[in-house]
């Protein structure tokens, strides 16, 4: 059992998380994930780092309550049942600073993805690497660990659908008006904008790196069920990625994979929900 | 009664057993097991030893069931398998000792399988042999991976007083015989009774643990005298054909996971499995077989795909006789060429071509080519692929550890290019069975003593 410090609403359905796990911190670097199990019977649940203490051994998570599994998740307290990692690979950026030093780097968070871009843009300032944030949500009430991001990013904009904060319209919006500023992009987000994201820089022939987060259960380079068609072949997100070249990933199949068992969570989201009633 | 019919096990009838996932063959009961084990002849020479890929000492067990002394037949047993339940269940007996069996020639071979199953299952029944080291050593071992490999290799150190970690990534131990392997074939709680056993001879289990990632391999070596190595098969294959990609295009890995690891065949389970309406599993090993009879349980029509014919089936016998009695339809001699899908990307059939065998190859399999002009479609909504797997590397990152071209460590006497680090099983062989895992893994064992 891993010992659970927080586990708290931020927004309408986004939770932050706060567990003890030493193990997985330990070498854990910005881009890569960890699967959590809330009990011993639970589904696996892979969620992309958001933060993490070193010297504390403390795991931050941020995770959408959008399932069964996830409403379990936010249910529990002091304590779960699995969380392992670090998984898949770190961020190319990170990992290669020397070779990024001089460059311009943006990066595009949609939503809940600006979990997994925090602990990057916070990494490369460590480092020397000033990095631009494009932050794009439906509406103001959505944004999340808006102090947080600030602190650490060069330069901010903010994006909303509905205008209510930012630039009204979505992340490319912004993007595009400041794109001849950057000579590379990490777009994380819904996998609609990635897409949007690289259709875009394809255009200006902008690098871009997405990060993936396909249906998964093992994690470990052994179910298969994370493939992805990069470059036109067969990769496994767990293992290869979970961040590729976001212009060479067929988003098309990305986006319809995710539906497989929409009608099945549906029916386990119901049951679970009559749990907790 | 006819001495040259083997004793069949009493299984439970198809037609019940298609709608539940309760263990398929029930088992010997003392009488039965006496009556098979009096067929046996007690060669001097011994072929079913040699059969034996950890040489059981056969006719001695046998010979120990017709003296009703159960305990010294699992005593016999255990010096030579650390896995008797489990090997008992999933061993191919019919290409290794059942196959050499003098008897086999005339008439029906000795059912050893069945009988080293029932001596196990009496075993756990009555608690024999729980062995507790003599002494304890100073050196630690480290064993990487819980599938059949490593529990061995775990279980010979351990006998002999070696402080022994196993790394599992996956959240309960065992591997394939925990994910792969289902519940009506190898019940989990024979392998949990394994895994427990092991426990009892102070090996500590550590899940949740990627090695390569949250630990590297030098870093092991620092805290550990030696390093096994047992990580398994790796990433499932695909056949790279038009419309794979497509919403109803599974692993057998996935489907068998989902499955059995996450319990998604229970209705209370919490993970989903996808249930077609009719699905077409595509290969021939065991992992085909079992995708196909755990999906027939779950009331989908099911139709085994293999471009070869029943003779080259690589799955055992025994699951291929079940599986046709569960009425599962074997599409032998054919091969998808395409999957075809609807405008949202979901699957609805497949041109699949026919196909003839040929002369034997390097491989001592016969070859296999398209007839030509045989194209034709099928109709289905699910199509699983069971093809093979090829090695992953995770746990090796930073090692720099010798690869041969196929990407499977290269061994010689079980170590590895780095010192103190053996390997052995799947990770090194290429996609086996259970028992030559096993053995590699005893084999790395006695290595490791020896190099102490």
């Amino acid at each position: 059992m891993y010992k659970v410090l927080k586990n708290e609403k931020l927004n309408e359905n986004s939770f932050e998380m706060v567990v003890e796990a030493p193990l997985v911190v330990k070498k854990a670097m910005p881009g890569q994930f960890v699967i959590v199990m809330a009990k011993p019977d639970s589904e696996r649940i892979p969620l992309t780092i958001y933060d993490y203490d070193k010297e504390k051994g403390l795991l931050h998570l941020i995770y959408q309550v959008v399932g069964a599994s996830t409403l379990e998740l936010s249910k529990v307290k002091k304590e779960m049942f699995g969380v392992v990692g670090p998984l898949g690979n770190p961020n190319e950026i990170c990992e290669n600073i020397d070779k990024f030093k001089s460059k311009k780097v943006v990066y595009v968070a949609g939503g809940v993805g600006v979990a997994p871009v925090y602990p990057q843009v916070k990494y490369l300032k460590e480092h020397g690497i000033k990095v631009d944030v494009i932050y794009g949500a439906r509406s103001k009430d959505l944004f999340l660990i808006q102090d947080k991001i600030e602190t650490v990013a060069n330069n901010i904009y903010y994006a909303t659908d509905d205008g209510s904060f930012g630039t009204k319209g979505f992340v490319t919006t912004v993007l595009e008006e400041h794109i001849k500023d950057y000579d590379i992009c990490v777009a994380i987000g819904p996998v609609i904008m990635m897409k949007n994201v690289c259709d875009l820089t394809q255009k200006y022939n902008l690098k871009t790196i997405v990060s993936m987060n396909p249906i998964m259960v093992d994690g470990s380079g052994m179910c298969g069920a994370c493939r992805c068609e990069v470059d036109g072949k067969t990769k496994f997100a767990c293992i290869h990625g979970p961040e590729f070249d976001g212009h060479k990933i067929n988003f098309d199949i990305a986006l319809n994979r995710m539906n497989i068992y929409k009608e099945e969570e549906q029916v386990k989201l119901k049951e679970m929900e009559a749990n907790y009633e | 009664m006819n001495n040259d019919q083997k004793t069949k096990m009493r299984v439970q009838p198809p037609k019940e057993r298609v709608k539940n996932f309760d263990e398929v063959a029930l088992g010997y009961t003392k009488e039965e097991a006496m009556k098979e084990a009096s067929r046996c002849l007690h060669c001097v020479n011994p072929r079913c030893v040699k059969g034996c890929p950890v040489n059981i000492m056969i006719p001695d067990f046998i010979k120990a069931i017709k003296e009703e002394d159960i305990e010294k037949a699992y005593e016999i047993i255990t010096k030579s398998s650390s896995l008797p339940a489990v090997c008992g269940r999933v061993c191919p007996q019919e290409k290794q000792c059942e196959k050499m069996c003098i008897k086999g020639f005339k008439s029906d071979a000795i059912s050893i399988g069945s009988l080293e199953r029932y001596v196990a299952d009496e075993a756990m029944k009555n608690n024999y042999g729980s062995v507790k080291p003599t002494k304890k050593k100073k050196e630690k071992i480290a064993v990487i991976g819980s599938g059949p490999a490593g529990l061995s290799c775990a279980g010979e150190l351990a006998k002999e007083g070696y402080n022994v970690t196993i790394y599992e990534v996956l959240h309960k131990a065992g591997g394939v015989l925990t994910y792969g392997i289902p519940e009506f074939r190898l019940p989990k709680s024979i392998v949990e009774k394994e895994v427990n056993s092991l426990k009892d001879l102070g090996v500590e289990i550590k899940t949740d643990v990627p090695i390569g990632n949250a630990i590297t391999i030098d870093e092991l070596k620092k805290e550990y005298d030696a390093i096994f190595l047992g990580t398994g098969a790796g990433l499932p294959k695909f056949m790279n054909i038009k419309g794979e990609d497509a919403n109803g295009v599974f692993s057998a890995n996935e489907i068998l996971t989902r499955i059995n690891l996450m319990s998604a065949y229970k209705s209370d389970g919490k993970t989903p499995i996808k249930k077609g309406k009719v699905a077409y599993i595509i290969g021939g090993g065991n992992v085909a077989m079992d995708a196909v009879r755990s999906l027939r349980r779950l009331g989908v029509e099911t139709h085994l795909m293999y471009r070869r014919s029943e003779e080259e089936l690589p799955a055992r016998k025994e699951e291929v006789e079940h599986a046709k009695e569960e009425g599962i339809e074997f599409n032998l001699l054919t091969n998808p060429v395409e999957i075809l899908t609807d405008k949202d990307n979901n699957v609805i059939g497949m041109e699949v071509v026919d196909m003839e065998l040929g002369e034997l190859g390097e491989d001592g399999r016969r070859s296999v080519s398209e007839k030509k002009g045989s194209n034709h479609k099928v109709t289905c909504d699910m199509v699983v692929m069971a093809l093979g797997t090829s090695p992953n590397h995770e746990a090796l990152k930073e090692s720099n550890i010798k690869l041969s071209d196929r990407g499977l460590i290269v061994v010689e006497e079980s170590k590895t290019s780095i010192n103190n680090v053996y390997a052995g099983g799947d990770i090194v062989t290429g996609a086996a069975t259970v028992i030559l895992a096993m053995e590699a893994g005893k084999k790395a064992a006695k290595e490791i003593i020896n190099n102490l």
